[in-house]
């Protein structure tokens, strides 16, 4: 095991400093002159200059990209345009509400996911499973920018159970938000836990279970649903990376104080330290998780061969 | 022809089929479907409700909403073929080269999948239509760099199988240069997948596309995309609820039409996947 997360972790290293690279090289994507774009029209020079400045763009790219790195290392994401605050700061203040926001979401998705997907594994070509599978399909085709305000009109405005936005109310500010991200997830929860649970129920050891005079309910719960889970935990820590994206959107329509409108906020108005370090703690967050995934899955199936 | 019969047969993906047929033939048929011009603006009459002449209502400009739905397919399809196409083809490319050739081709491709889908979702999107600028053909170019890692990693799967085929191995030996043998050998056996992949990936392109609009940084206005309505939906909750609802609605049909195209495909070309399923 100790080898394994050695080697995983060396594994990490070329693509942490790939996806860095690719942060760092974003600001030279920018058309033009990446100063003089970010200033904005009609700027000064002296202005151009300063962003110039600010940016280490008057220094040649190696040593831009040595400064970047070795700023990361000593957890230096830059200053906003902005606000001329720490971008560590701003980020670490709105992080944790995404955070909220995704686990909020999970949880939703697993409330809908388990009986939903177990039904339908069990009682598989009936009618109860063709609900599931539509409510599948309907889950990942219907889009959160389209739902949350759908939920927003229904819950918030013809009724006044929840806010329309923000985080003032405490959980009631996090219901809709949460139901909105955790629709899509709970659709494809479903269809694994369905898919999954349902090749379990057609192993042997289910069958000797029951003809051993177990009863059927035990020989799903004890026995079949604890190997249909494992799967599910790999898709789940995946499926977390789209949670953290798909916060970008939810935030936006409940304008929920999270890392997502604050990229938004900051591609809006130019603030690129701002959208480089929100846009690099996003991906460094997935990756994380991802890590802790495989790892899990190690821990969770004996019988993964980790080689 | 039996494959065929056999997914007509198959409700969703006969329902999917009719889904994707409307909307192309609305994209297609757009000036002759739309009952008004979608940029006319009749701001005495903003955020009017649905009626008899303008059934789908006005938006916050007075511009008919079916109509900007109805040309607003031009956009969404214009995306989705475009990403599916250019990404498809570069996926494949590299992908047949990396699972044909192995050693540095395929260290270098994987590689670059494996930093490219570290970025979740459409992040690598946002942060590129983020730097140069929001616009139709950047929105474009920004999904196809996300989309074709995808192509890339199923086709070299699929050709790492197919390469130590024993007709591979005859045509090899017969002399024919490697290209060929990539070309009219190992891909057409690995292009059912392929299909599947990109009838899904043309559902995520729509979406995504729609996404990045309603977060400011795709199409731009007066052109109509759905995505966008749905922004200005978002602001005029509880005034206009109309203006939330159909383009929506629209949306979701899209995706919803070649989600079960899909799906039915992969019922029909995955023997694995039906046997399940019974």
């Amino acid at each position: 095991m100790t080898q394994y997360i050695i080697r995983r972790i060396l594994q990490m290293i070329p693509i942490t400093l790939g996806i860095l690279t690719l942060i760092f090289s974003l600001i030279h994507l920018i058309p033009g002159d990446p100063a003089m774009q970010i200033a904005g029209e009609g700027a000064r020079p002296e202005d151009v200059a300063n962003v110039r400045k600010a940016l280490g763009l008057d220094q040649p790219l190696w040593k831009q990209y040595v400064t970047y790195i070795s700023n990361l290392a000593h957890g230096d994401l830059g200053r906003s345009f902005r606000t001329n605050e720490s971008v560590a700061k701003e980020i670490a203040a709105r992080y944790p509400a995404t955070m909220v926001l995704a686990f909020g979401s999970m949880l939703v998705a697993l409330l809908v996911a388990f009986p939903l997907g177990i039904i339908s594994a069990i009682y598989r070509n009936s009618w109860i499973d063709n609900v599931a599978r539509f409510f599948a399909l309907i889950g990942v085709s219907m889009p959160s920018f389209w739902f949350g305000p759908l939920l927003i009109i229904a819950f918030a405005i013809n009724r006044q159970w929840f806010p329309v936005s923000g985080r003032e109310e405490g959980w009631k500010s996090l219901v809709l938000p949460s139901i909105t991200m955790g629709l899509a997830l709970s659709a494809i929860l479903t269809r694994m836990i369905r898919v999954s649970l349902a090749e379990e129920l057609n192993q042997l050891y289910v069958t000797t279970a029951v003809a051993k005079g177990v009863s059927r309910g035990k020989a799903i719960f004890r026995h079949a649903l604890k190997n249909a889970l494992i799967p599910v935990i790999t898709i789940l820590a995946l499926q977390f990376g789209s949670l953290l994206t798909g916060a970008i959107i939810t935030e936006q329509i409940f304008s929920w104080p999270g890392l997502g409108r604050l990229l938004i906020q900051s591609i809006t108005t130019r603030d690129y330290p701002q959208v480089q370090a929100s846009i690099l703690v996003i991906a460094l967050t997935y990756i994380m998780v991802n890590f802790i995934s495989d790892l899990l899955y190690g821990v969770v199936d004996p019988r993964i061969k980790l080689e | 022809m039996k494959t065929l019969k056999r997914l007509l047969k198959n409700f969703a993906f006969t329902a999917g089929l009719l889904l994707t047929l409307l909307l192309v033939l609305a994209a297609l048929a757009a000036p002759l479907l739309a009952p008004h011009d979608p940029n006319h603006q009749d701001t005495g009459r903003r955020l009017e409700a649905p009626s008899q002449n303008h059934p789908l209502g006005l938006d916050d400009l007075g511009r008919d909403v079916l109509s900007r739905i109805v040309y607003g397919s031009r956009v969404s399809l214009r995306v989705g073929f475009s990403v599916v196409l250019l990404a498809s083809l570069i996926g494949i490319t590299l992908g047949a080269i990396a699972g044909y050739f192995g050693g540095w081709a395929d260290v270098l491709v994987m590689r670059t999948c494996d930093i490219l889908l570290s970025f979740p979702g459409i992040l690598l999107a946002i942060a590129l239509v983020a730097v140069l600028g929001p616009s139709l053909n950047n929105v474009i170019l920004a999904l196809v760099i996300s989309a074709w890692v995808g192509y890339a990693r199923l086709v070299r799967g699929q050709v790492l199988k197919v390469r130590e085929m024993e007709y591979v191995t005859a045509a090899r030996a017969m002399g024919a240069k490697s290209p060929r043998v990539i070309i009219l050998h190992v891909l057409p056996n690995v292009i059912n997948p392929v299909i599947v992949m990109a009838t899904l990936g043309l559902a995520g392109a729509i979406l995504s596309e729609a996404a990045l609009s309603f977060l400011g940084l795709g199409v731009q206005p007066p052109t109509p995309s759905w995505g966008a309505m749905l922004t200005a939906g978002r602001r005029y909750l509880g005034l206009a609820n109309h203006l939330a609802i159909f383009p929506g609605a629209a949306i979701m049909l899209a995706v919803m039409g070649l989600n079960f195209l899909g799906d039915g495909l992969i019922d029909a070309l995955d023997p694995k996947y039906r046997k399940l399923m019974r």
